[in-house]
C-alpha cells in the first residue's frame, strides 16, 4: 500500500471518528435523562444503507439498498473522475456541479426531441451531455490559458452560471409545470427492468455501463497515452514541460475540457437512468463538491476514485436511513465535510505515516536478509 | 415613485450583507489567503443569530438596560463571534499546516451545512428554527424621516446598511493608511520580504482570516435579520460567493467593493422583482440572477493584464522560498 492511498484511508478514519464525536457532543439532549448519539446509533444505518442488512434486526434482509447505493455512487464517481482529471495536470476543476448540470440540460433536449431507436437514443444523449460537460469546462480552461485567469475563480462563477442557464432553458420549454419538464421519451432512458428485479426493485440501471468505460478510459488516457503522460508533466512543472516541447496552454484546455465531459456525463446519468425528466433546482446538490471529495480520497487514481465514490455514495444513502433511525441526517454532512478538511491538512498526519511506512520497510529488509540487517 | 423609493430599499438590503463579507474577503486576501469558506461562515453567522434572536425574543426581557431594538444587533454581533471561531479552522488549516486553501474552504463549506441543520434539528427537531420577531428595522431618526422623498427612503432602509458604509471607510483608513494595513497588504504581495522586514507573516495572516471571521459571521447575521424570518439551510444560498465576486469586481478594494456590492445588491432585486417591472418584463428572471457571475468572468478577462489582486494569495507561504 503507497503512502497516498494510506493518507487517504487515515482522512476518512479521522473524519467518522471526529464526526461521531461531534455528534456525541452536540446531540445531548435534556430528555428526562440525559440521552446523545451513540457511535452504534450513526453506523447501523450505514452498514445498512450500502450492504442491506440490518444489525438491528428490525428489518429482514433487502437487497434494494445494494441497488440505490450504487446507483448514487454513480454520478460521485463520475465528478471523482471530472475533478481527478484536471488535478492530475495541476488544476483545480470546482466547477463540475456546473458542467453536471449543462449534460444534464444536454441530455434532457435530446431525450425530449430527437426521435430516435432504442440503444442509439440514450448514446446520442449520453454523447451530447458529454459535449456539453466538456465546453463548459473549456471556458475556465481557456481562460486560464489564455489571459491566466484562475479556474477557481472562473469555474465558482460558471457554477451559477450553469444552474441559472438550465433553469431558464427548462423553464421556457413547452409543458414545463411545477420544477419538471415533460417525461423523456422512454427510447432515450437508461432505466432497466432486469437490474431492477435483480435488487429488488431498486433504480439500479443502465447508466452503470458509463461508470464503467469512464473509469477505464481515465486509467487508459492517464496512464498508457503521450497524451496522459504530457498533462501529467504539465501538472508537475508546467515550465519544464514547456521547454520539452509540449503545447501547455492546449494541454490546460483540454484537460479541462475532458474533466468538464466526465462531469457532463454525471448528468446524462441522472437524467436518463434517474429522474427521466429536466428539474429546475433551487441549489446545489454537491454532486461536483462531492467529486472534490472523491477524488482527494481516491488520490485521482481510477480504482481510488471507485472505492471513494462508494464511500461517499454510503454517507448520501444513509441519510434518509439516519432520520428514520431519529439520527439528524446532517451527520453524514458533517463526516463528508470533515474528511475533506483531513484531506486538506496531511501534515497533521503525515509524519505518522511515514514512520510508520519506515517500520514496515524495515522489517521487510530484516525478513529478506534472514533475520540481519 | 413609491416603487423606486422600495427598489433602492431593496437593493441596500441585498447589498448589506454582501458588502460587510466582502470586506471580510477583503482582508483575509489582502494578506494572501482565499477565503471561499465565506458562504459557510455565514451560514453559521446567520444560524447563531437566527437563535439567538428568537430566544431573546421569547424572554421579554425590558430594562433600562435592554430593549427590544437592541436584539438584532446582538444577535448579529453573536453571528460574527460564531463566524470567527469557525474561521479559526480555515486559519489554522492553511496557515499552520499549509492546507490548500481552496479544498479547506470547500470543507468547511461543507461542515458549516451540516453543523447548522444537525444542532437546528437537535434543538427544534426541525431542518428550520422557529421564526422570530425581532429582526431588523427601518432607520428611524425623528427628524429625518419627515423629509419627503428621503424620510421615506430611510425608514425601508435596515440599519446594518449604515455599519457597511462606516465598514468600508474604515477598512478604506486601516489598508491603505495605518502601518496594520502596510504590513497586511505585504503579506498578500511578496510573504518573504515581508518577512525579511521583520514582519509576522504567519500572525499577520491570522489575524486577517480571523477578521474575516468576524465580518463573514456578521454579515450572514444582517442576512438573516433583514431577508428572512427563519433559519433554513437555503438562507445564504450563494451570497458568500456573490462576495467573493464583489471582492474581485471591486479590485479588492474598499471603495470598488462598496460600488460592486451595490450592483450586485440591485441585479439582486431586479432577479427576484423582475416579473413586475415593465421594461424588464420580457427578460427571465434566471438571466438576472446569472448575471453577476457573467460579469465577474467578464471583469477577470478585461483586467487580466493587470495585476489588480494580491499576488501571493492563495499559495502556500513557504519562508524558505525566494
Amino acid at each position: 500500500m503507497n503512502k497516498k492511498a494510506l493518507s487517504g484511508i487515515v482522512a476518512v478514519v479521522l473524519g467518522f471518528g471526529v464526526g461521531i464525536i461531534f455528534s456525541m457532543i452536540l446531540g445531548i439532549k435534556m430528555d428526562g435523562g440525559l440521552t446523545t448519539y451513540m457511535p452504534q446509533d450513526v453506523l447501523a444505518p450505514m452498514l445498512k444503507s450500502f450492504t442491506g442488512y440490518d444489525i438491528t434486526g428490525a428489518e429482514a434482509y433487502n437487497l434494494r439498498y445494494v441497488g440505490e447505493f450504487i446507483v448514487a455512487s454513480i454520478p460521485l464517481i463520475l465528478t471523482g473522475l471530472s475533478v481527478g482529471f484536471a488535478f492530475k495536470t495541476g488544476l483545480f476543476n470546482i466547477g463540475a456541479e456546473g458542467q453536471l448540470m449543462m449534460g444534464s440540460l444536454a441530455a434532457t433536449l435530446c431525450g425530449l426531441y430527437l426521435d430516435l431507436p432504442p440503444i442509439i437514443h440514450p448514446l446520442v444523449c449520453i454523447i451530447a451531455a458529454g459535449i456539453a460537460g466538456f465546453l463548459f469546462g473549456v471556458i475556465p480552461g481557456y481562460l486560464k490559458a489564455r489571459f491566466n485567469v484562475h479556474e477557481v475563480v472562473t469555474c465558482i462563477m460558471l457554477n451559477y452560471v450553469g444552474m441559472y442557464f438550465a433553469n431558464m432553458i427548462y423553464r421556457s420549454l413547452p409543458g414545463f409545470s411545477s420544477e419538471k419538464t415533460e417525461p423523456l421519451k422512454e427510447t432515450a432512458l437508461l432505466k432497466s427492468d432486469f437490474l431492477s428485479s435483480i435488487t429488488n426493485g431498486s433504480h439500479l440501471n443502465w447508466s452503470i455501463l458509463i461508470v464503467v468505460v469512464s473509469l477505464f478510459a481515465y486509467w487508459f488516457i492517464i496512464n498508457k497515452t503521450t497524451f496522459g503522460y504530457q498533462l501529467k508533466a504539465i501538472g508537475n512543472n508546467k515550465h519544464a514541460a514547456n521547454y520539452s516541447g509540449m503545447k501547455v496552454n492546449r494541454g490546460i484546455i483540454m484537460s479541462m475540457g475532458i474533466s468538464g465531459l466526465f462531469a457532463g456525463l454525471a448528468g446524462a446519468a441522472l437524467v436518463l437512468g434517474v429522474f427521466g425528466y429536466g428539474r429546475t433546482l433551487t441549489g446545489f446538490e454537491e454532486y461536483g463538491y462531492t467529486g472534490i471529495a472523491v477524488a482527494l480520497v481516491g488520490a485521482n487514481s481510477a480504482l481510488g476514485i471507485l472505492f471513494a465514490g462508494g464511500l461517499f455514495s454510503i454517507l448520501a444513502v444513509a441519510q434518509p436511513l439516519l432520520q428514520v433511525a431519529g439520527v439528524p441526517r446532517d451527520i453524514a454532512v458533517i463526516i463528508s465535510a470533515l474528511i475533506i478538511f483531513f484531506c486538506a491538512i496531511p501534515l497533521l498526519y503525515d509524519k505518522y505515516i511515514n514512520k510508520y511506512l519506515e517500520k514496515r520497510q524495515h522489517k521487510k529488509a530484516k525478513k529478506q536478509n534472514g533475520g540481519e540487517v | 415613485m413609491d416603487s423606486i423609493i422600495t427598489i433602492i430599499a431593496s437593493t441596500f438590503m441585498y447589498a448589506t450583507p454582501i458588502i460587510v463579507a466582502a470586506i471580510g474577503g477583503l482582508f483575509s486576501e489582502r494578506s494572501g489567503v482565499t477565503n471561499i469558506a465565506l458562504e459557510g461562515i455565514m451560514l453559521i453567522g446567520a444560524f447563531v443569530a437566527a437563535v439567538l434572536c428568537y430566544f431573546l425574543g421569547q424572554m421579554n426581557i425590558n430594562s433600562a438596560f435592554f430593549n427590544d431594538s437592541m436584539i438584532p444587533w446582538i444577535s448579529a454581533l453573536a453571528g460574527g463571534i460564531a463566524g470567527l471561531i469557525f474561521s479559526i479552522l480555515h486559519a489554522i488549516a492553511s496557515i499552520k499546516y499549509k492546507a490548500d486553501q481552496i479544498i479547506s474552504g470547500t470543507a468547511l463549506n461543507m461542515l458549516a451545512l451540516g453543523l447548522t441543520v444537525f444542532v437546528s434539528q437537535v434543538m427544534f427537531q426541525s431542518q428550520r428554527t422557529p421564526a422570530f420577531n425581532n429582526g431588523f428595522k427601518g432607520i428611524n431618526i425623528g427628524f429625518l424621516n419627515d423629509i419627503p422623498i428621503l424620510g421615506n427612503l430611510l425608514i425601508q432602509t435596515y440599519s446594518p446598511f449604515i455599519f457597511s458604509l462606516v465598514l468600508v471607510v474604515v477598512t478604506w483608513f486601516i489598508v491603505k493608511k495605518t502601518r496594520f494595513g502596510l504590513r497586511l497588504r505585504a503579506c498578500g504581495e511578496y510573504p518573504q520580504a515581508a518577512a525579511s522586514m521583520g514582519i509576522n507573516v504567519y500572525k499577520t495572516r491570522y489575524i486577517a482570516v480571523i477578521i474575516s471571521g468576524l465580518l463573514g459571521g456578521i454579515a450572514g447575521g444582517f442576512m438573516m435579520l433583514t431577508v428572512d424570518q427563519e433559519f433554513s439551510a437555503s438562507v445564504i444560498h450563494g451570497f458568500g460567493f456573490i462576495a467573493i465576486a464583489t471582492l474581485i469586481f471591486g479590485k479588492w478594494n474598499a471603495w470598488g467593493v462598496l460600488f460592486a456590492g451595490l450592483f450586485f445588491g440591485f441585479s439582486n432585486v431586479i432577479a427576484t422583482t423582475s416579473g413586475s417591472i415593465a421594461i424588464f418584463k420580457d427578460i427571465p428572471n434566471d438571466f438576472f440572477f446569472m448575471l453577476p457571475y457573467i460579469l465577474t468572468i467578464l471583469a477577470l478577462v478585461i483586467t487580466s493584464g493587470k495585476s489588480s489582486g494580491p499576488k501571493a494569495v492563495g499559495e502556500i507561504y513557504d519562508e524558505e522560498k525566494r
